[in-house]
């Protein structure tokens, strides 16, 4: 058996009471700290309160060698504990079709995603949002501009953009670097600057920062630590406006 | 130096006038006197004293050089000439003579408009000859002939006068042969040579004189002075009544294009770029107050100076302090800090340096040889420089001592930045670093070199040769998918058609060409149409092709592709050696949705899979070096030279008698001929004279492949076994 399950958004607190069952009654638990992480506590502090050693896992370590832990996951339990929810990064997509394939039992336990505690955060209702995107660092000879393409052709359809920001190992994309990634993308396309943004910092912590404004207001402002995100708001409805006034400084 | 600074003071003075400026290489086989001729022109322009000239070698200043008694590294010196009442700027450049330093030809014939062509009486056209005549013409450089050492044929062979001139008319013809072969059209354009017009001279470089038809008219001394002056003794007078100085650089002067003109004639061959734009007008026009257009053709280390970068200017002026970029880089500026010319191994600094000069300066920190530096922020590269030959042996180098990793690592990139037929491998992780080169004797002055000028002490091992990787037959499409198996690319491989191989090799296309009059070349060649209009990328004589059609985000994915191509290029699937002559055709592509799961840690190791796995599947196959080799012997050793060569897995291609010596050419692989110039040399009692050539790649005979792959894999640490497509591919 595979068992998937969403650690949720923070810290440890944020595992489901049935996610935490399952890891306590686990042969194997592993965690995969790629696509996203819990930046409120240590992956040893999740391990000393859930009682359980927890092998962490690379991005290679998943998608290139997986051959140990599924052929253990034949007999025995094996966890996979991922940040958010472990199906919204399509990596694990085909974790779970390999496992399939070799006949092995898997099963999800959610987690609360930043895709709808955005929603929460920023009151932008969950049924206008469009396509979502993620900002990567750029690579040499590598800085695509397709996130800026998907949040133009949102905002042509008046759709909001859900934008990730990249994870790679310690380091991890703030929202001020994103909106740089996007001013040197709109000067590339020769395209116009979104004129608004909302940034959400720490979603899932007693102290999440939520602030909207345009691309210089949210350049100067300190969201201070990871992880970060940011939406790309459409037209506004009036409660939507309302909501961001009050809970978002615009 | 007083003398060299008047000298400096003439050459400034001529910089501006490009109708009396005169680019010039002094190209040959191995000695046949290039430096020595080098040296008396220097020497008849005042430059260095007359008993030295010819004895100390002022152009071979490198100690190596001198100990050898052979040219390794092409040097640069300036002189004034004066000519039919008017003076003239002569920039020169000394080439070597060695198939192993043949890429300083390459670099060098870009630097120049013309080339004095010297051929040795007794040996007459040698393999080399025709080398770099074939690299002057393709670079549109006009050639000019000397013929040197006519003293050794009056008083070594002893020819009487008739049997002389019967001699020499028969090196003029065996090398108008080879120009007219080259190149028929500027042939019958006047590159014909002609003793009558004066584009051919003979002479002694060693004992100072020449003599050519026009200058016969000036003073009187002809042929006839010429043999019996030779058989006296008295060569002190035909020095002085007809100077070897003179003689050249009035055919040079003549018969060599000024700036202005070859370069209307060069640009369209060495830069493929809108002549329309602003910077290729400049080039056309060869304008002072154009944009830079800079190409680096060497780079040298100068312990005050640092890194001294010299090559062609071909528009604009460049003058200290000045901003400009190179090419290819980040774009970063590159600030100039010193401008100047060389004089032999001294540098000059001057004010400023005008269009159609040849430049050395310092400050270009992005620069390596080959690379085009100009003031724009953009502008079409010129064409690469192509060696005619590839590396085809390697040596592993290690520091000796711990302490030296780091520095051994930045001698390494500083060496591949000065020499572009070296490839250096840096490997960090075993501290084991590859540097392979043109053959023995390179690659001995390269890391002579590391330990005496860079101080860093390392151990070197005996050399290996090169081999490459190529395809027998086609595959596909064969899927390659990225890690997180989101991505997947399908691939056709097969072997590059021989045809678009020549083009390649030719230079007669390239990538920075407009992709129309690409397409129509590539087509008129025989590729199809839809190919044709694919090609996206070349990498040394392989091709990739992109076949599809409107795929989303593939745009933006297409350089990591590349990236991946390029990888596999740079080491086949058998036994990680360089590709050549495959045909990748890009046939269908899935991408991941969002951009983070479609970078370089997906895209590139998919595609490098795919590949290799689909060469193994489309017959991958070894290739190895071949040399091809002149031998000169007396006619009754001559079954030992042949037999020298037989039993090197060699062949013999042809057996010519020449007067009393026979001239044996044949063909053995480079890795049978370690030690073959000891072994000829004891088997034909020291009485052959021979030369070798690099001959290209051929496949390795089967019996063999086997155990050399074997060998390569496990010398480099790979699975000692021998590849399956399911090592990169999966099922
Ligand atoms: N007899 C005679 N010997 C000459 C003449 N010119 C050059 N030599 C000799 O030929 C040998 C080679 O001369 P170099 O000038 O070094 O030849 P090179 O072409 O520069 O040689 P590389 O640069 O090594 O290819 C030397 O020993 C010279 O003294 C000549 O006109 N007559
Ligand atoms: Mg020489």
């Amino acid at each position: 058996m595979l068992t998937f399950i969403g650690l949720g958004l923070y810290d440890w607190n944020d595992i489901s009471v049935k996610g935490l069952e399952e890891v306590r009654k686990a042969d194997l638990v592993l965690m995969e700290i790629y696509t996203s992480r819990l930046m409120g506590s240590s992956p040893l502090q999740i391990g000393e309160r859930f009682g359980r050693e927890i092998l962490l896992l690379s991005r290679e370590e998943i998608e290139e060698h997986p051959e140990w832990f599924l052929s253990r996951a034949v007999r025995e339990t094996v966890v996979l504990l991922s940040a958010g929810d472990p199906m919204v990064s399509t990596t694990h997509a085909d974790l779970r079709l390999r496992a399939a394939s070799r006949g092995i039992e898997t099963r999800i336990i959610h987690g609360a995603s930043i895709s709808s505690a955005v929603c929460g955060l920023t009151g932008l209702q969950n049924y206008r949002f469009g396509k979502s995107c993620s900002i990567p660092f750029p690579a040499p000879r590598w800085s695509p501009n397709t996130p800026m393409e998907t949040i133009l052709q949102n905002l042509s359809r008046d759709l909001h953009t859900l934008v990730y920001m990249d994870i790679q190992g310690k380091r991890c994309m703030t929202v001020r670097e994103g909106l740089e990634q996007i001013g040197r993308m709109s000067e590339a396309m020769e395209a116009p600057v979104p004129e608004l943004f909302v940034g959400v910092a720490r979603a899932g912590s007693d102290r999440p920062v939520v602030r909207a404004g345009s691309l210089q207001d949210l350049v100067a402002f300190d969201f201070g630590p990871p992880l970060h995100a940011l939406v790309v708001p459409a037209s506004l409805h009036p409660i939507e406006r309302e909501y961001l006034e009050v809970f978002a400084g615009l | 130096m007083a003398r060299a600074a008047k000298i400096v003071e003439r050459v400034t003075a001529l910089m501006d006038k490009p109708d009396r400026i005169r680019n010039i290489g002094i190209v040959a086989h191995i000695d046949h006197g290039k430096t020595t001729l080098s040296d008396n022109l220097l020497a008849g322009a005042g430059m260095i004293s007359e008993e030295l000239a010819g004895k100390q070698l002022f152009m071979d200043s490198d100690e190596e050089e001198q100990a050898r008694g052979i040219t390794i590294d092409a040097s640069n010196v300036s002189m004034v000439h004066d000519y039919e009442g008017g003076s003239y700027l002569i920039n020169m450049i000394d080439t070597p003579g060695h198939v192993d330093f043949g890429g300083d030809v390459t670099r060098a014939m870009r630097a120049v408009d013309g080339a004095v062509v010297v051929v040795d009486a007794v040996e007459g056209p040698m393999p080399q000859t025709e080398t770099v005549l074939r690299q002057a013409l393709k670079e549109q450089v006009k050639p000019v002939l000397f013929i040197n050492k006519v003293d050794r044929l009056i008083n070594e062979l002893k020819v009487d006068e008739m049997e002389m001139q019967i001699r020499l008319g028969k090196v003029i013809d065996k090398v108008n042969k080879l120009i007219r072969g080259m190149n028929e059209d500027l042939y019958n354009q006047g590159w014909r040579l002609d003793p009558k017009n004066g584009s051919v001279a003979f002479g002694s470089a060693l004992y100072k004189w020449a003599v050519s038809v026009p200058f016969m008219k000036k003073s009187g001394v002809s042929f006839k002075e010429v043999f019996q002056k030779c058989r006296e003794g008295d060569m002190k007078w035909l020095a002085k009544s007809s100077p070897l100085y003179a003689v050249i650089l009035d055919m040079v002067v003549k018969h060599l294009p000024n700036p202005i003109e070859a370069q209307k004639r060069r640009i369209g061959v060495i830069w493929k770029g809108d002549k329309e734009t602003p910077e290729g007008k400049a080039m056309m026009n060869c304008d002072p107050n154009g944009p830079i257009t800079f190409m680096i053709t060497d780079i040298s280390f100068d312990p005050h100076a640092g890194e001294v970068a010299t090559g062609r200017l071909f528009s604009g002026s460049l003058k200290r302090g000045m901003e400009l970029f190179v090419m290819g880089t980040a774009g970063k500026v590159n600030r100039l800090q010193q401008v100047g010319i060389f004089m032999g191994s001294e540098r000059v600094e001057v004010e400023q340096i005008p269009a159609g000069n040849i430049a050395a300066v310092t400050g270009l920190r992005d620069a390596i040889v080959g690379s085009t530096v100009t003031n724009l922020k953009e502008m079409t590269p010129f064409e690469s420089l192509k060696h005619y030959s590839e590396p085809v042996m390697t040596v592993a180098v290690e520091a000796k001592n711990m302490a030296d990793l780091p520095k051994l690592v930045e001698v390494l990139r500083q060496v591949g930045k000065e020499d572009p037929t070296v490839k250096v491998t840096i490997n960090e992780e075993t501290g084991e670093h590859l540097i392979s080169g043109m053959g023995e004797l390179h690659l001995e002055i390269i890391t002579h070199r590391i330990k005496r000028d860079k101080h860093v002490e390392i151990v070197t091992s005996p050399p290996i040769v090169v081999y490459r990787e190529t395809v027998s037959g086609s595959a596909g499409p064969v899927e390659g998918k990225s890690p997180n198996r989101h991505n997947r690319f399908y691939f056709e491989i097969s072997p590059l058609e021989p045809a678009i191989v020549d083009l390649i090799r030719g230079d007669r296309i390239s990538m920075n060409m407009m992709e129309l009059e690409r397409r129509n070349i590539l087509i008129a060649a025989g590729m199809e149409k839809e190919e044709a209009k694919g090609v996206r990328d070349m990498f040394g004589t392989n091709l990739f092709i992109d076949m599809t059609k409107g795929i989303q985000y593939l745009s933006e994915t297409m350089e990591l592709i590349l990236e991946g191509f390029h990888e596999a290029m740079e080491g086949g699937p058998l036994a990680d050696e360089p590709v050549m002559n495959v045909k990748v055709k890009l046939v269908d592509v899935k991408l991941h949705e969002d951009a983070i799961h479609r970078g370089p840690a997906q895209v590139i190791p998919a595609v490098r899979a795919a590949i290799k796995g689909g060469m193994l599947l489309a017959g991958a196959t070894l290739l190895e070096p071949i040399q091809k080799i002149q031998i000169n012997i007396p006619a009754e050793q001559m079954g030992n030279a042949t037999s020298q060569i037989q039993g090197r897995r060699g062949q013999i291609l042809d057996i010519a008698s020449e007067g009393d010596s026979i001239v044996v050419v044949g063909k053995a692989p480079v890795a049978e001929l370690f030690g073959f110039a000891g072994d000829l040399r004891s088997a034909t009692e020291g009485r052959a004279m021979w030369s070798t050539e690099f001959a290209g790649f051929e496949l390795i005979p089967s019996s063999l492949a086997k155990e050399v792959i074997l060998a390569i894999r496990k010398r480099k640490g790979l699975k000692h076994e021998m590849p399956r497509p399911d090592d990169y591919l999966e099922r």
